[in-house]
């Protein structure tokens, strides 16, 4: 399949200080991606590239094979949706409102249906009329990622499968919550999109995620499955950890690790 | 319970239809303006409004005074303070859009120091180039619009920093900027000729009392630009809400869509300022009112912004020529009076927020 996503040598800058060095991705339609790092290693960075928000000092990214600065903001729109990492909104907006922007500037049919699903998804129907700023983080938060799939749901019906980018969507969330947006993710894969999400907790990434990049000083320390990807060595020497990978921590340690994306009924 | 929790369902739903909310508006800006025609220093009654307006019977001595009193006097008026009003209320909520804030107000945040300070200039430089000619009335404006412009670019520069607005540097930036052109325009009074000077006077006390029909045509473009812009931006400013790098994902060509807002304050407050001098606090009060009521969505608010600022500023004239008659109280005076405490509310309830 050939790749909806290629980033060919970006390197962003910050004054004098570099943000992502000499990065080069390809990314094949229908992956999900987490994008894990410590931090300041550049993911954010590296998102907000590939999404057209911010210009690489060097280098091209390019969205079904055509770089990403030549779209329209508002074609572009139709193609990837960007959930970011927290959104502050201004004026006392209904949730419901808020997540009906999804759908852009223009006038679209079936804005409502779409709306009631996304917010159906994320759980939030019976806040559907509430001043978003009213909300618990996790709650906004949601509501946002609401809002995304909207977005992404137009897209689907004006261009096909488009590409999802996620800055931390489990921030703020109970895990529940987590796992049921990984599950929503997994099947906005399953309809072709292709996703990318920042996450902390390697765990859920190694759940969620076909591919795993692991991001440091601003270039790709590590590419591969969970397995290939998240081992001692690079625990140690990324992230600055000794951790022992899959293996029960001493007696009496109590730990939780979801074994599945099925929240408990 | 689930009965009142319908009922208010329902009521929400009707007051933001906006066939509602605009016809409801359109009805009370039509009956200030009869009050407003027909009352003042020579009572016209609202039985003898039809015959001056050339379409009733009334005696023809009563006709010809009142006929010159309401075209020469009070229409102009009416009009003047009707767009004016409406410039001020939408100029105000599109800054609000743009900055992201409920206490951006054109008049307030230096815009309108800088518009005074233009126009001063205009009139001293204008009549050092050309002496003795009379200056093209429509120069005024323009320089006005043209200072309105430079300030609001700057202080958009100033108070956003990657796509976020710091309000309290949106604040202070305008107190910084506003005592600048102020005193630009202190220093113009200083060099400014007896001739010069008495029309820069003239000019700073500005107030709707000054209202002609030549006043009205120079606002009128700048109204019907407003107008038209409005379904242009609105869907844009509610997107940008969010922030500017969310409105970029969602579709929203941002940069265009800030080009557009400050040229449309600028020329709002501008023109305002122009013909009517510096009128504080409609900007703040009608779209805060209107958000109450109506929600925040820019497609309705914008409107409904238009037509309560000229109802505003209407009712604040009309109150301003009765209550000291027959001498005039100035109105900056009365929307100040209304307006102030009204932010100072606001501003308790964000304190968090500026910190």
């Amino acid at each position: 399949m050939s790749p909806i996503l290629t980033a060919q040598s970006v390197s962003v800058r910050a004054g004098t200080k570099v943000l992502l060095d000499n990065v080069s991705l390809a990314v094949t339609t229908g992956e999900v991606i987490a994008l894990v790092g410590p931090n300041g290693a550049g993911k954010s960075t590296l998102l907000r590239t590939l999404a057209g928000e911010l210009k690489p000092n060097a280098g091209h990214v390019l969205l079904k094979g055509r770089a990403v600065a030549d779209y329209a903001p508002r074609d572009l729109a139709l193609h990837r949706a960007v959930l970011s990492q927290s959104t502050q909104v201004a004026f006392p907006f209904a949730v419901r409102e808020v997540v009906r922007m999804g759908a852009g500037e223009g006038r679209r049919r079936h804005v409502d249906a779409l709306a009631d699903a996304a917010l159906a998804d994320v759980d939030l129907t019976a806040f559907a009329d509430r001043v978003i700023t009213t909300l618990s983080g996790g709650e906004q938060q949601r509501a946002h990622f609401a809002r995304v799939l909207v977005q992404i749901a137009c897209a689907l019906e004006a261009n096909g499968p488009g590409l999802l980018l996620l800055d931390e969507p489990t921030a703020n969330l109970d895990l529940k919550h987590q796992l049921e947006l990984l599950q929503i993710a997994a099947r906005c894969a399953r309809q072709d999109h292709t996703v990318i999400m920042i996450l902390h907790d390697l765990n859920l990434a190694a759940l969620a995620a076909d591919r795993v990049l692991v991001l440091a000083n601003g270039s790709i320390a590590a590419d591969g499955t969970p397995a290939a990807t998240i081992t001692d060595e690079i625990l140690g020497r990324v992230f600055k950890v000794a951790a022992a990978v899959g293996q029960v921590p001493p007696a009496g340690t109590p730990f939780v690790l979801p074994h599945g994306m099925q929240p408990a009924l | 319970m689930a009965l009142a929790a319908s009922a208010d369902a329902h009521r929400t739903s009707a007051w933001r239809s906006p066939l509602v909310v605009l016809s409801i508006l359109l009805l009370m800006l039509l009956a200030v303006a009869l009050v407003a025609a027909s009352v003042g220093a020579a009572g016209i009654p609202l039985r003898r409004l039809p015959a001056a307006l050339s379409f009733g019977q009334a005696d023809l001595a009563d006709i010809r005074r009142d006929q010159l009193v309401l075209w020469s006097i009070r229409l102009p008026r009416i009009a003047l303070a009707i767009m004016v009003g409406a410039l001020l209320a939408a100029g105000g909520a599109v800054m609000q859009g743009l900055f992201r804030n409920p206490l951006a107000d054109p008049m307030l945040a230096g815009i309108a120091p800088g518009a005074s300070f233009a126009s001063a200039a205009a009139i001293v430089i204008g009549d050092r180039l050309q002496a003795g000619a009379l200056l093209p009335f429509a120069l005024l404006p323009a320089a006005a619009i043209g200072g309105a412009l430079l300030t609001t670019i700057l202080l958009y520069r100033l108070a956003t920093r990657s796509g976020r607005t710091s309000i309290a540097t949106l604040l202070l930036a305008g107190i910084a900027i506003g005592a600048l052109a102020n005193a630009g325009t202190g220093f113009l009074v200083f060099l400014a000729d007896d001739r010069q000077l008495r029309d820069i006077t003239f000019w700073l006390l500005g107030s709707l009392s000054g209202a002609t029909w030549a006043k009205a045509a120079a606002v009128a473009p700048v109204l019907a630009l407003v107008v038209a812009a409005v379904p242009l931006i609105a869907r844009g400013l509610d997107l940008v809400v969010l922030g500017e790098a969310e409105a970029f994902h969602m579709g929203v060509a941002v940069e265009r869509l800030k080009r557009i807002t400050i040229v449309l304050v600028a020329a709002a407050t501008g023109v305002a300022v122009a013909v009517a001098g510096v009128i504080g606090f409609v900007g703040i009060v009608v779209p805060h009112l209107l958000r109450l009521v109506i929600g925040p969505g820019h497609r309705l608010l914008l409107p409904s912004a238009l037509l309560l600022g000229a109802i505003l500023l209407l009712t604040a004239d009309t109150f301003a020529r009765l209550v000291a008659a027959p001498a005039e109280l100035p109105i900056g005076i009365v929307t100040a009076a209304i307006g102030a405490p009204f932010f100072l509310s606001l501003l308790l309830r964000q304190r968090a927020l500026i910190g």
